[in-house]
């Protein structure tokens, strides 16, 4: 399989702070208690892709993340670490790497992607269209708590957030428009010659972009390089190469068109059977002359891929990402994590201890080596290793990370506690992020404060 | 049984629309035709006969809406005539519709009527209407089955009130080169919600200038789900809901079904209508709007795809025809020559003569013609009673009754020949021209907002004429015969008419004849030209780093016209301030002007403030210097001073006395807009903006303009302070003025400090 991986593990993304910082890079955070980028890897890994690059944003970040890998994946991939500064953007991470990419296609996946949806039916539909960029789309997730917690009722009242504007053709393979970010507050421009081109054209405000690309190399490149202003892949390099598909500027200089010309002589007749596409696609039709001539306009094809509905996918870019992602691995969607749950529906590590009369309820996960006094309850969280608990805790839908302290009676209730973190007796905490390094909390706190 | 008698009271109570699903079913179905489509677009045929009764395949329009009316199970049609009403009254009296058993077909009849909405609107009146109704133009050709679409409308009007009309439409690409669709109308852009069917938007007409089309935020925040369709097309069949009546009756400014009534309805959410639409798939629907849709559609009843509405079927008093092999259609007692060879799809009405050796391929021919030898006849629609004589040619025109053409006349593509017209000997006449006996109505104001006016004084002028026409024909033509004898050739009768300016260029889009080729490839290199300037547009923008979206760019259009329109202002004020300087208006006059100046810019007061010192600086620059006239023929004009240290001591002494005068004088004008302490900052900008740019001459005497500012009350010492230490962290070339002012600003800072 002629593509090359390269997965974005990013920095210590600002939107998540305070739960990154250098020692635990945005890749590191643990969902389950294990680093998310592990998802990721663990999906290539099916898809029987073992070479891969995974770039990282920043030289303290590279390290941890690299030693990381280097552990855990010793003898099963080979991985290599690239390093970029910080701030470049996810179109300047590759074009730092320009230089390691040879293959004739490149999937570029976000290294926060939680998902089961394998990478090789991308890589497929792209090849299939020869597309010179195929995007993974899927459902917006739902946020906020599924089950009705503290503050459960309010979530649920509140819409789905959007997160993208995508046109799409009425047979869902190809890419037509696309808006991110601040356009959403906008009303919707659509152009009008590319659906003259297409003729019908399927919008959709609740899908969005899964952050999974398959490029083709060499347009990728030349674009990086024409396009020296370009920061982000998807709200730059995709909606460039969208909004340019009926009147490709790309392939024209240089090498590649004649490559281009070539394989198409070569390998036409397998592409169409491949798309088994007796007919063709508009943008074939668009780019003929008048007559029915020979093709007198240039045009490049974007795809997309639509994750299905009862796939799991969704990114750890947010807090909240963060906690609706540790809550549905070890919920609905506990085959990603990789455990083995027990009778109970939840995952108790041997080496855990448990107190009399303390109570672990179904999707839960408690990590090994930690301690639990009695008479505590914990409900939909997960406890990292080592960790201490005392005695009349509450754990509520919450996500306590590795070797941290509570104190007797504490409440926890939707909130995150970071590692090392110490909380005193009797504190109860509510929608609370609570910073690591041994900070010590005899605070009562509620709603989104953090220390 | 009490249910029932409920039922039945309840029926009873609500005459007119009843919620019971037996009521509805029994009601029986209604229909309103427009025997008239509110436009000119077949000009000039229908100066003289209305466009209903143009024959299609040799049957009048009108037949086909109202058999098919009858097929779909409507049990009474409203008529409606308006042009020419007295013709498809006589017309519809002679015929078997009036006599049909469970088929009611009633006509109602008024001339003062100019559009649609008018006409829907008096309907309302008569109160004739009493369920749901299909709402269809007299010129429309369909074989569709109504059930469906009628079961689908009434069970929604039953689950939401709001749903007041089901559009009819079907798939139909338009050539994306032409940009319009086979049937010659324009290109029509749809927004349709894939589940509910629901109409979210509506755009004919469209504007080509504008390369997008721009959905409003809240419709995709209330729909996850949008379809846009470019591959639609209206087939302009309707059914509506009682409801829909009273709408035009509510919103008496509603003319066009579509441009005003369906854009009218999408845009209003205060009512929350609804408007949803039917696709058909196999069955046939198309509306007669141009020439080219009279062509087309021709062609495919020929092709029999509106079966059972085909030549050689009796739906409607057609005569007996036969069909041939290889499309061709024979009615009886045909006199056609052996050695005349008749091409595929073609129809040949009742007792034709066809001579020897011509040559007639998809065309149709009306009755009672009489074609001589050596004709050729391609593509063309002969009405009744032509006669064409030998050696002629005709090619994608449409000949109508009673045409004479001499021998060896030969028709361009595109060509109308209407009533009675007489082509001379040899004659040529040319590509798209239209030829009529009566002279081309001199309004030419063929706006889309003008149209119905005009078509109005079309009709009212036709009647006229028409009314003279009929008791000295002969009188006319030969007069007209006499004096346009060169236009169409030697014996020839009938004016060419003009084709009005602009209209030569789309002349193309809406006529029977194909489109030709290079015009064509002139659209689509167009076309690659356009693409190239918006992908161009985008490129350069892109380029210059900003993450630019079409959003984006259009805001930076709005933001250059905004700066557009404070320029403007500007210019508006100053010709105003100037103008009551002139003629000593008064103060409060000028407020009252420049307010209603602002209102109409959308400006801020702060804007006015600026625009009114600026022209108060400007004439106080041109007030000539009462001391150095002798000076100020050496340097013409103050603007023409390079630098400002050029400027003689004394002049700017002079410079500084006209501005502390006008001041004075205008301080009044000036204070009313300085309302807030923003005002005066704005004033302060300007000024120095002023000094640097437009009006250098003051920038050696900015402090002390400064200083008459504030004497005179203008400005305050805040303000002054503020824009000093706003100025703090400024470029050192920015500090110019505030560095010239050090020493007042100085002495303000102290006066306050000791106040405190």
């Amino acid at each position: 399989m002629d593509f090359q991986v390269v997965v974005l593990a990013g920095g210590t993304s600002k939107k998540l702070v305070p739960l990154v910082s250098k020692e635990v890079p945005k890749a590191l955070l643990p969902v389950a208690n294990r680093p998310v980028l592990s998802y990721v890897l663990e999906q290539l890994e099916l898809s029987n892709i073992k070479d891969l690059i995974v770039v990282v944003e920043g030289a303290d970040a590279a390290l941890c993340v690299g030693g990381w890998i280097s552990a855990a994946y010793v003898d099963r991939l080979h991985v290599e670490v690239a390093t970029v500064p910080e701030d470049v953007g996810t179109a300047g991470a590759l074009r730092a790497i320009a230089h390691h990419l040879t293959a004739k296609d490149v999937l570029v996946v976000s290294g926060d992607l939680v998902s089961d949806v394998p990478p090789g039916a991308v890589t497929a539909a792209h090849r299939r269209h020869d597309a010179v960029v195929t995007a993974m789309i899927c459902s917006v997730p739902v946020s906020g708590l599924s089950e009705a917690g503290s503050s459960g009722a309010k979530d649920k009242t509140k819409k789905p957030g959007r997160y993208n504007i995508i046109g799409m053709d009425p047979t869902k393979q190809f890419l037509l428009h696309i808006a991110t970010g601040a356009e959403l507050e906008k009303d919707t421009r659509i152009r009008k010659s590319i659906l003259r081109a297409v003729g019908q054209m399927d919008i959709r405000a609740d899908l969005m972009d899964a952050h999974m690309y398959a490029f083709n190399r060499s347009v990728l490149q030349e674009v990086l390089d024409q396009k020296d202003k370009f920061q982000s892949l998807k709200q730059d390099v995709l909606p460039y190469l969208v909004r340019s598909q009926l009147k490709s500027e790309i392939l024209i200089n240089g090498a590649p068109q004649g490559q281009q010309a070539k394989e198409n002589g070569n390998d036409k007749v397998s592409y169409r059977i491949l798309a088994n596409a007796s007919t063709p696609s508009f943008h074939e039709l668009y780019a003929l002359g008048p007559n029915g001539s020979a093709p007198v306009r240039r045009t490049h094809k974007c795809c997309v891929y639509i994750a299905s509905n009862s796939k799991y996918c969704v990114r750890l870019n947010s807090i909240q990402a963060f906690m609706d992602i540790n809550r549905d691995v070890i919920g609905e969607a506990n085959h990603l994590s990789g455990y083995n749950f027990s009778a109970q529906n939840n995952i108790i590590h041997p080496s855990a201890e448990l107190g009399s009369k303390t109570t672990v309820g179904p999707h839960c996960m408690l990590g090994e080596g930690s301690q639990m006094g009695d008479k505590c309850s914990v409900k939909r969280s997960v406890i990292g290793r080592h960790c201490r608990i005392g005695s009349n805790v509450k754990v509520v839908n919450s996500v306590v990370m590795n070797h941290v302290t509570i104190g007797d009676g504490c409440s926890i209730q939707g909130s995150v506690i970071c590692s090392n973190a110490q909380l005193q007796e009797r504190v109860a905490l509510k929608d609370c992020q609570v910073l690591s390094l041994s900070t010590s909390v005899f605070l009562s706190l509620s709603s989104n404060e953090y220390l | 049984m009490g249910a029932q008698k409920k039922r039945a009271a309840a029926a009873a109570a609500a005459a007119r629309v009843s919620e019971d699903p037996d009521d509805l079913a029994r009601q029986p179905l209604q229909a309103i035709l427009l025997a008239d489509s509110f436009t000119t677009k077949f000009r000039p045929i229908t100066l003289e006969r209305p466009k209903v009764l143009l024959p299609l395949v040799n049957v009048p329009m009108i037949n086909y809406t109202l058999a098919w009316l009858e097929a779909a199970g409507v049990a009474e049609v409203f008529v409606f005539c308006c042009a020419h009403s007295k013709q498809v009254i006589d017309y519809l009296e002679n015929s078997e519709w009036f006599s049909q058993p469970n088929f009611t077909v009633k006509t109602i009849e008024s001339h003062n009527i100019i559009s649609a909405g008018d006409a829907l609107r008096l309907i309302y009146e008569q109160n004739v209407i009493h369920g749901d109704f299909v709402l269809i133009s007299g010129d429309t050709v369909s074989n569709m089955s109504l059930t469906q679409a009628l079961q689908e409308h009434k069970e929604r009007k039953k689950k939401d009130n709001n749903a007041v009309m089901t559009m009819i439409i079907k798939k139909s690409k338009p050539s994306p080169i032409t940009r319009q669709s086979r049937l010659g109308t324009d290109e029509l852009f749809m927004a349709i919600d894939p589940n509910t069917k629901q109409l979210l938007y509506y755009e004919d007409k469209a504007d080509h200038s504008k390369g997008t089309i721009c959905l409003d935020k809240m419709l995709l925040a209330e729909n996850p789900s949008i379809s846009l369709h470019n591959d639609k097309q209206d087939c302009y069949i309707d059914i509506c809901s009682p409801e829909v009546l009273s709408l035009f009756t509510d919103n008496f400014d509603y003319q066009h079904l579509r441009r005003h009534f369906v854009k009218g309805l999408l845009l209003d959410d205060i009512m929350g209508y609804k408007i949803f639409t039917h696709e058909i798939h196999s069955s046939y629907a198309a509306r007669i709007d141009n020439y080219r849709s009279y062509d087309i559609v021709s062609k495919d009843i020929i092709q029999r795809w509106t079966y059972p509405y085909v030549p050689d079927v009796k739906f409607c008093g057609n005569r007996a025809t036969k069909l041939e092999r290889r499309g061709m259609y024979r009615a009886l007692e045909i006199e056609q020559s052996r050695s005349a060879q008749v091409g595929s799809f073609t129809v040949i009405g009742y007792g034709t003569k066809i001579g020897s050796n011509s040559k007639i391929s998809d065309s149709v021919i009306g009755e009672g013609c009489t074609i001589g030898s050596n004709v050729l006849i391609e593509g063309s629609y002969i009405w009744d009673n032509v006669i064409i004589e030998d050696g002629c040619e005709l090619r994608h025109v449409i000949v109508c009754d009673g045409v004479i053409m001499k021998a060896g006349a030969v028709l361009k593509p595109g060509v109308v020949l209407s009533f009675k017209v007489v082509i001379g000997e040899r004659f040529v006449v040319p590509a798209y021209s239209k030829v009529s006996l009566l002279q081309q109505p001199t309004v030419h104001d063929s706006d889309e907002e003008l149209e119905y006016a005009d078509n109005s004084s079309g009709t009212v002028e036709f009647s006229s004429i028409q009314g003279t026409a009929d008791q000295s024909n002969g009188e006319m033509t030969s007069e007209s015969s006499e004096a346009h004898k060169p236009k169409l050739g030697t014996g020839g009768v009938g004016y060419i008419w003009s084709i009005c300016e602009g209209g030569q260029e789309e002349e193309w889009r809406h006529s029977v004849a194909p489109i030709p080729e290079d015009k064509l490839t002139e659209l689509s290199e167009a076309m690659d030209d356009d693409q190239e300037l918006v992908t161009q547009d985008r490129t350069a923008l892109s380029t210059s780093g900003e993450l630019i979206s079409d959003s984006n760019a259009s805001e930076g259009d709005d933001n250059e016209d905004s700066k557009d329109d404070s320029v403007y202002f500007e210019k508006e004020v100053e010709a105003t301030f100037l103008r009551a300087v002139e003629e000593n208006v008064k103060v409060d006059h000028v407020i009252l002007e420049v307010n209603s100046l602002r209102l109409s810019y959308n400006m801020t007061s702060a804007d006015c403030a600026g625009a009114v010192f600026y022209s108060m600086m400007k004439l106080a620059i041109k007030t000539p210097h009462s001391s150095a006239i002798g000076l100020l023929t050496l340097y013409p004009s103050p603007f023409s001073m390079v630098a400002s240290n050029a400027y003689p001591i004394y002049l700017s002494g002079e410079l500084q006395q006209n501005t502390a005068n006008i001041i004075t004088t205008w301080q009044k004008l000036l204070k009313s807009y300085l309302l807030e302490i923003d005002e005066e900052i704005e004033i302060i900008l300007k000024f120095e903006e002023m000094c640097l740019e437009s009006a250098k001459e003051f920038s050696p005497l900015f402090a002390r303009i400064l200083h008459i500012l504030y004497d005179k009350d203008i400005l305050q010492e805040d303000a002054i302070l503020r824009w000093a230490d706003e100025k703090e962290g400024a470029d050192e070339s920015d500090k110019v003025f505030v560095r010239q002012s050090e020493k007042f600003i100085q002495w303000l800072r102290e006066a306050s400090e000791e106040e405190d």
